[in-house]
């Protein structure tokens, strides 16, 4: 089980922030059209590969994670990257500008260490 | 640099007194540089402002709250939830309009003003104006236009403090919105 990458937009679908771990393989689309591709109109799918999980709060930020196929519901994780790491590193810090891609080294890192304690999270992909 | 990253639900205590004097503080200084009391009240509201976009995530994260479906809803989170979360008091919901687009919000009492007495010289002045802003703002980033303004004041002599909010439009998700 493992997760593949996660996306953190804002309600204009500005791409707040983008991480990968275990990708298997490049869409073969620019970075760009892909991030346009991911917001439009999805809420949760999978297919015979991988499986989007799909969180958006009323203020319109969507954290979007896809694992795969093995991972079951993870709401609870997908509202604590919502409210313990981007509320909490990011909104609440007047330094860190809303509406653009989040600079915040401690956001990254904390993002990142908490995605690789995640259970469904292992080293290996697959 | 330690940050918790995950205080969670714990609330932090802080001194009730101290965030008075610091609002106080605030809007003292506020007079001194802009002289007249329409242009601090102008500066209040846009603090607020500032304070409410940010605001409204945090509210959403620790309240779980969802999408209100209408005013009546709305008007019940800012009293009973929101107001008691971060000002400790739970405001009364009245006067609705009979078109349900505005109401009141009545607070016997309001943290911001304890130990404060207007002067005669600052008799136009807004003192909690900020609320109004983070209303507006907090409202804002869920889409709602509002107008909040105070309609009664216990500085001014009113027996209660009364901020008359009303639903202006709803707003679509392409307009940028972003921090004044």
């Amino acid at each position: 089980m493992t997760v593949h990458n996660l996306y953190l937009f804002d309600r204009n679908g500005v791409c707040l922030h983008y991480s990968e771990w275990h990708r298997k393989k490049q869409a073969g689309i620019s970075q760009e059209e892909e991030f346009k591709l991911m917001k439009d109109g999805f809420v949760a799918f999978q297919t015979s590969r991988y499986k989007l999980h799909y969180y958006e709060t009323p203020t319109g930020i969507k954290v979007v994670m896809n694992t795969d196929l093995g991972v079951g519901p993870i709401r609870d994780v997908l509202h604590h990257i919502y409210s313990a790491l981007y509320v909490e590193l990011v909104v609440k810090n007047p330094l860190c500008p809303l509406g653009q891609t989040v600079q915040s080294e401690l956001f990254r890192s904390r993002l990142d260490s908490y995605i690789r304690s995640l259970p469904f999270f292992s080293a290996r992909a697959g | 640099m330690s940050r918790q990253a995950n205080r969670g639900t714990e609330s932090k205590k802080m001194s009730s007194e101290l965030f008075t004097l610091t609002y106080g503080a605030l809007v003292t200084q506020l007079c001194k540089d802009y002289e007249n009391d329409e242009d601090v009240n102008k500066q209040l509201d846009k603090m607020g402002y500032n304070i409410g976009v940010r605001l409204i995530e945090d509210f959403l994260a620790r309240s779980n709250v969802g999408k209100c479906h209408d005013f009546r809803e709305t008007a019940d989170v800012i009293a009973k939830v929101a107001f008691k979360m971060y000002l400790g008091i739970t405001p009364s919901i009245t006067n609705w309009s009979p078109a349900g687009d505005e109401f009141s919000l009545i607070m016997e009492n309001n943290p911001l003003v304890d130990f404060v007495e207007l002067p005669d010289s600052h008799s136009s002045l807004i003192y909690s104006n900020l609320l109004c802003g983070v209303l507006r703002g907090a409202l804002e980033m869920v889409q709602m236009a509002v107008e909040a303004k105070f309609v009664q004041d216990a500085l001014k002599g009113d027996g209660v403090t009364e901020i008359r909010m009303r639903f202006i439009r709803r707003i679509e998700d392409n307009l940028p919105v972003g921090e004044e």
